[in-house]
């Protein structure tokens, strides 16, 4: 069954507009590809090579279902991560033309299909093999940042209270999924792979605007030092991969204010 | 081939893996070994909430929860289980606040609540607000806050780790006792032997039989299948669960939290039909009964679209930014993905394949059943992997959240306090023997077969045959079409033939799990011959409480050959506090 938008204007709201075309088209996925057991006859160690795959497509469809369709049907050896396929898992990103973004949140129609379209590997951690990085680093600037929540005294028997407005307070960088769009986006990454980078500053952001949180004083003492957020030039090119919609810049310009400032 | 050795390991980290982790930590060493990420886990994609009886925004209490639960679950649910859970659910979810959970607030700033489907007051007067969330986004709030108390707490991880096997070790009169599990890294492709006193299995559901579906790609019921070729029973696995709300034709889950912001179901003729099929609680009656109601809207010519295939879910009338506010994301999928603006188009919405209310027998105390009674030492299951059975035949939204933390802690807690006084089981001769044949079968094989090819045919036989609604003649369908298909998988063969990070390789091992899964739950339901929750029969549409109020228990007997047959046998359902009514909402 394929989802279609009615076409006619019945029922309580109408819909005007066209159909959306499902006419399938040829696309042709130009993927980056390094293949870690492909040693030369004389011992030459593996090299990074570009390869093409035609696919056919529905211009509705996303990218990782074209790519679910090469890995099944013409080159099992094509890998990349992915799990959820919405958006929500943080699996498959991967550079689309250019771009950092996720696989699955990225549809055909949206994308430039008189030419190839080009897939690499997210850029900053080492390729492990064709869109597989290592993601033990970024992970260990998450962790480098105490992302989770710290309070003193005794708990309460209930819940901690805590009014709409201050949960709005940091609402947005709790959407954050771990993806490292943002992080493998940003220049200083590419060049110091010390600097935290943005996604460990969001999930810092997420618990010093957080009301019920005590531990601002210490993230903020890490993120003063010398890898933190005085690397960021604020090239808004992590705001432009969040595939949340998260404002990282943001995000990171209110904790440069809550260091000089020294209040959240 | 590395061994390991710990107290407590943990297959799988998502909500009730990493639940289990938080408590199991604290008092043995446990190492969690998951196939991915911790945050790449499905829980990550629950939205609606978790229920528990706070009572923040309107009467309520754990009494009337039990009771929605069990007969949500159409009277199969075990009635000790979900007392348990609906009591512990306050305190599950106190717990979550506690560890940073980033809960919507009431305007007090207590723990928002909001409807959900089949959770009522008062046993069933009206719909009751008892779901907590965080937008619609609650699921991955979990995930996130286990994640991040598991870093505070330094629990140690194996990522990408795909347990293949568990070793259970038999005395001579036939008893199993844990010793430990067997995993491949994705990495290097070397074999990994984990000796331990005590394994949770926390591995989720088998969404990816079917074609149509809310699961994400990794849902292959490993855990089943691994205890399921251990001789481990599996229980109810032919209740399957249809959520009513997925995007028509892409199976990407939109919340039952959206009709409990009051959004409603129309036909093509734009009528409300839920009216019809649920007086009294209308839209917010659980979903095997929203979701037949809407098979049967399609099936009488009222379906929407071109192909009238589908129904709309109309938000058009809640305003703009409570839909923003309460639910942002999935507005956000409408957009991306049907190109459906949710504040002023209805949106096109047909059942997906979501939630398998069977799995791994289990107890109370999560300890995993060999029988209708027994315990085997040292093996616990915890989530969509095991059948306490709080589900009974259909389970509740939002009950999916709660169980995992429930009975994840639960697992935990008990596995710790078994570790610290059992010893460790000798490992089998030879432990890794059984994951290094299979593995070395496909890398090896120069079968014609493809897994893509084998995998799309099991899922269009299962959307057409074992969904919504089944029959005797579909279900044999079903059934003749996957032996066939696990005969062609004999003669499967992968691309990939290489050591590291390959996939090709998973994907093929993941499918014969799928495969032999598919056959239970298809053996299961030919078997039940009466219509109960998730359960649907068009040829014995009454529920048969005389025959059939009892739990499926499949065995897989395996002959001198070496073939085997599936075994079929009952379990009582534990029945306390409520005798089975006619369930109408």
């Amino acid at each position: 069954m394929t989802a279609v938008i009615e076409e006619t204007s019945s029922g309580p709201a109408p819909a005007d507009k066209p159909a959306r075309d499902h006419t399938p088209i040829t696309i042709t996925l130009r993927v980056r590809r390094f293949l870690p057991d492909l040693v030369g006859p004389n011992g030459e160690p593996p090299v990074p090579f570009w390869q093409d795959f035609q696919v056919e497509a529905d211009p509705t469809e996303r990218i990782l279902t074209a790519m679910l369709k090469v890995k099944g049907e013409q080159d099992g050896s094509l890998t990349f991560r992915r799990s959820c396929a919405h958006g929500i898992c943080g699996s498959d990103a991967m550079r689309i033309n250019g771009r950092n973004r996720l696989a699955c949140k990225t549809l055909v129609k949206d994308l430039d299909v008189t030419k190839p379209i080009t897939i690499e590997p997210i850029k900053g951690l080492e390729v492990e093999k064709d869109l597989v990085v290592d993601m033990d680093p970024f992970f260990q600037s998450f962790k480098d940042v105490m992302p989770f929540l710290i309070t003193s005294g005794n708990e309460p028997t209930r819940e901690r209270l805590q009014s709409p407005e201050d949960r709005e307070r940091f609402d947005d960088t709790t959407k954050c999924i771990l993806c490292a769009c943002c992080t493998t986006s940003c220049p200083v990454f590419w060049t110091d792979g010390q600097y935290f980078g943005p996604a460990a500053i969001v999930n810092a952001h997420r618990f010093i605007f957080d009301s019920r949180d005590e531990g601002a004083e210490q993230r903020l003492e890490i993120l003063n030092e010398k890898e933190g957020v005085w690397r960021c030039r604020t090239t808004f090119n992590c705001t432009d991969a969040c595939p949340r919609g998260i404002e990282v810049t943001k995000a990171i310009q209110e904790v440069k204010r809550a260091l000089i400032f020294r209040r959240v | 081939m590395q061994i390991h050795k710990y107290d407590t390991v943990i297959v799988g980290a998502g909500g009730a893996g990493m639940r289990a982790a938080l408590e199991a930590s604290k008092n043995s060493r446990t190492a969690v070994l998951t196939k991915l990420y911790p945050t790449r886990s499905h829980t990550g994609a629950a939205q609606g909430g978790m229920c528990a009886a706070l009572a923040n925004v309107e009467e309520d209490n754990w009494e009337w929860h039990t009771f929605d639960t069990v007969k949500g679950g159409d009277y199969l649910t075990d009635q000790d289980a979900a007392e348990i859970m609906c009591k512990e659910a306050i305190d599950a979810v106190l717990d979550l606040e506690k560890m940073g959970l980033p809960f919507s607030r009431t305007p007090e700033g207590r723990i928002d609540q909001r409807r959900f489907g089949g959770h009522t007051r008062d046993h069933g007067k009206a719909a009751v607000r008892r779901s907590c969330y965080a937008a619609d986004r609650t699921g991955h709030m979990i995930l996130q806050t286990l994640f991040q108390n598991c870093v505070k707490q330094n629990v140690e991880f194996y990522n990408e780790f795909y347990v293949l096997d568990l070793l259970l070790v038999e005395d001579a009169f036939g008893n199993k006792t844990t010793s430990g599990v067997v995993a491949y890294e994705l990495a290097s492709g070397e074999i990994h032997v984990f000796q331990a006193k005590a394994v949770i299995f926390a591995t989720g559901g088998f969404g990816k039989v079917f074609k149509t579906t809310s699961n994400a790609h990794t849902l292959t019921g490993d855990g089943m299948g691994i205890a399921w070729r251990r001789g481990l029973p599996l229980e109810d696995m032919e209740f399957y669960q249809f959520h009513p709300t997925g995007l028509a034709g892409l199976g990407i889950l939109l919340t039952e939290g959206a009709r409990g912001e009051g959004g409603i179901l129309r036909n093509a003729d734009g009528e409300r039909f839920m009216e019809r099929y649920a007086p009294t609680i209308k839209d917010l009656a659980p979903r095997d009964i929203v979701a037949r109601s809407m098979v049967l809207e399609v099936l009488e010519g009222r379906g929407a679209g071109p192909n009238k295939d589908y129904v709309y879910l109309d938000l058009t009338h809640l305003p703009a930014e409570q839909i923003e506010e309460k639910l942002p994301d999935i507005t956000e999928f409408a957009r991306t993905y049907l190109g459906v603006e949710p504040t002023t188009e209805l949106v096109p919405v047909y059942p997906t394949a979501h939630y398998a209310m069977g799995g791994v027998p289990t107890n109370v105390e999560a300890e995993v059943l060999s029988d209708n009674t027994t315990v085997v030492p040292g093996l616990y299951a915890a989530g969509e992997v095991a059948c306490v059975s709080v589900h009974g035949s259909n389970r509740l939204g939002t009950n999916s959240l709660l169980d995992i933390n429930v009975f994840g802690r639960r697992a935990g807690i008990a596995a710790a306090k078994y570790a610290a006084t059992a010893d460790f089981v000798e490992l089998p001769e030879n432990p890794a023997a059984t994951v290094v044949e299979m593995i070395e079968r496909l890398r090896d094989s120069e079968g014609t077969e493809r897994v893509a090819a084998i995998r799309a045919e099991m899922q269009e036989t299962m959307d057409a045959n074992a969904g919504v609604y089944r029959t005797e003649e579909t279900l044999k369908q079903a059934l003749s079409d996957i032996k066939n298909l696990q005969k062609r998988y004999k003669n499967v063969s992968i691309q990939d033939k290489g050591k590291r990070y390959n996939t090709d390789l998973l994907e093929a091992v993941e499918l014969g799990f799928l495969l032999d899964l598919a056959e239970v739950l298809v053996v299961g339901a030919a078997n039940r011959k009466e219509s109960r929750g998730g359960h649907a029969r068009e040829d014995f549409q009454a529920r048969d409480d005389v025959n059939f109020m009892k739990h499926t228990m499949a065995y897989r007997e395996v002959d001198a050959d070496g073939d085997y047959s599936i075994r079929l046998d009952w379990k009582p359902v534990v029945v306390t506090r409520y005798q089975p009514m006619e369930r109408k909402y």
